[in-house]
């Protein structure tokens, strides 16, 4: 059964409309991309599902209820896990103290303090600089703490926007690495990214968004063979 | 020539400052101090609801002139001291930020600053002219034994009650930094002024932490409020000064820094107090906005100024 599914969803802002007819399921386990290029409504979609945004028609579902329409705490609450685009941490508060905040629901608070070990096992570097405040922490490090902080909610599904956004090649390839491993170990994982390569490799199945719908789906293999997907986005 | 030379000396600063007593010097500066833990307390509660909403409180003064009728009516009519009945004003006035957030502030956390600012006016003007109505515009006072108590600490002589109102103000300053970094809603507060959005991502209801940080920022001024209630008289335009002030000392401070609201409120006290002393009581405004001015001129975003508290 389908962890997520949206069904003809349309997102607006104001009169533009980012998001049109959007159908897409997120199986349990899964680690699913969305890819395609800026402006393609992809982090529209994201923002919709955590209720950070409101869809003007359509339907999202999380585990067999209905979720559109609820608030973003709401929605964290059912155990949706969002890391925004551009990692929106606190950076004034301490590494500490933005894992901490990410514990939100009474599960996570209780669980609080073994959930942050295993991301400290995740990311060692993170425990080395619990005392640091997050703005000092160099791009990648930041990232690391923006999805050990979505992790301390204990997420089912766990959604990650542009991860690689201006980070060092290497550093992309180290937060891939973890979250195919975080994924591995049970959570089922959204990833919204530019870097179509990396995403293809590293997912189970992909959508490729364009201009607001969905122009192409499938599993990861038929899409890296692809030819149209190789023209546009692989560059070859 | 002669007159050239008059002239020379006239333009001198302040000639009794090269003669200054250093009694006198110390014991304005004692008192400014005392006086500053009221200050600050009171930026405090201003630079929180700012840092959190992003909304100036121009109804800050209005609020704490009716702690101090709180106050006022806690000693007049049950025979409460200021000195406990503050407790009960700061618990008052809680509940009436709450309210005040919940039902007018909530609707224009996102407007334009210069929708924010009418609305914050009205309900300054509100606060003031029913306080005028309620309680007339004679200037009040709340007396304490404590007021008439004196120590003298050498030739410096320390009033009893600015030192108690110091040391509770100061011991309320440091359980609501306590507040703020130890306990989670405080967390929580902190973490929506740094920022709201990420705040918003990760589940934290920022309607809810608002309006509490609201209620500690009015809770914070109504403290302050019945504490200086024995030491300042007050009738209801006092608010409007009472908010200038408070302004001053959260620019001065560095807009949404706790430290910086503090030893605003503190410095600012003491200019206050030398400028009373070595210039005129009248002019003691004069000498805490030449400091804003200079400060603003050497630090434009004030002491401790950062973007978060």
């Amino acid at each position: 059964m389908a962890l997520l599914r949206l069904d003809d969803v349309e997102v607006a802002y104001g009169d533009m409309v980012a998001v049109r007819g959007v159908s897409m399921t997120v199986g349990t386990g899964e680690l699913v991309a969305i890819i395609g290029s800026n402006g393609a409504g992809k982090t529209t979609t994201l923002r919709a599902i955590s209720g950070l945004l409101r869809p003007r028609r359509g339907r999202i579902e999380f585990d067999g209820a209905r979720i559109d329409g609820l608030t973003s705490s709401d929605v964290v609450g059912r155990g949706i896990a969002h890391v925004p685009e551009g990692r929106q941490l606190f950076p004034t508060m301490s590494v500490l103290e933005n894992l901490e905040l990410g514990a939100r629901t009474p599960a996570a608070r209780a669980a609080r303090d073994g959930t942050l070990k295993s991301v400290f096992d995740l990311f060692p570097r993170l425990g080395e600089r619990r005392r640091q405040l997050a703005g000092s922490l160099s791009g990648g490090e930041q990232q690391m703490c923006a999805i050990g902080r979505a992790l301390m909610a204990l997420p089912r599904l766990l959604m990650l926007d542009e991860p690689s956004l201006g980070l060092a090649p290497v550093m992309v390839g180290a937060i891939f690495d973890n979250l195919a491993r975080v994924n591995r170990d049970g959570t089922t994982v959204l990833l919204v990214e530019q870097n179509v390569l990396r995403a293809l490799r590293l997912c189970h199945r992909a959508y490729v968004l364009e201009n607001g719908t969905i122009a192409l789906e499938g599993p990861r293999d038929r899409l890296l063979a692809d030819e149209g997907i190789k023209r546009a986005y692989l560059g070859r | 020539m002669a007159e050239g030379l008059r002239a020379e000396q006239v333009r001198l600063p302040a000639p009794q400052g090269l003669i200054l007593d250093p009694v006198l010097v110390v014991q304005a500066v004692v008192s400014g101090l005392l006086f500053g833990g009221v200050y600050s307390l009171m930026a405090i509660g201003l630079t929180l609801i700012f840092g959190v909403m992003r909304v100036v409180n121009f109804a800050h003064g209005d609020l704490m002139v009716w702690a101090m009728y709180l106050a006022w009516l806690g000693a007049t009519r049950f025979g409460v001291d200021p000195y406990v009945g503050f407790v009960g004003a700061a618990a008052i006035l809680f509940v009436a930020g709450f309210a005040i957030q919940r039902q007018l502030v909530d609707r224009i956390v996102d407007a334009p600053h210069e929708m924010q600012i009418l609305l914050m006016l009205g309900v300054a003007l509100v606060l003031e002219n029913t306080a005028l109505v309620a309680f007339g515009p004679e200037p009040q006072r709340v007396r304490t034994p404590l007021t008439q108590a004196a120590l003298w600490l050498g030739p410096v002589f320390v009033d009893v009650g600015r030192l108690v109102t110091f040391a509770v103000a100061i011991a309320l300053t440091l359980a609501l930094s306590l507040f703020l970094y130890r306990s989670d809603i405080g967390r929580q507060m902190r973490a929506v002024a740094d920022n709201g959005y990420g705040a918003q991502v990760i589940g934290t209801d920022v309607r809810r932490i608002s309006a509490l940080a609201f209620a500690v920022g009015a809770a914070c001024v109504g403290a302050a409020g019945a504490l200086v209630a024995p030491l300042l008289p007050f009738q209801p335009p006092t608010g409007l000064q009472l908010s200038v002030t408070s302004f001053n000392i959260v620019i001065i401070g560095g807009m949404g820094s706790l430290l910086g609201a503090f030893m605003g409120g503190l410095l600012v006290s003491v200019a206050e107090s030398l400028g009373a002393v070595f210039l005129n009581p009248s002019m003691k405004e004069l000498v805490s906005f030449a400091l804003l001015v200079v400060i603003l001129l050497v630090r434009p975003a004030g002491l401790f100024g950062r973007r978060a508290i």
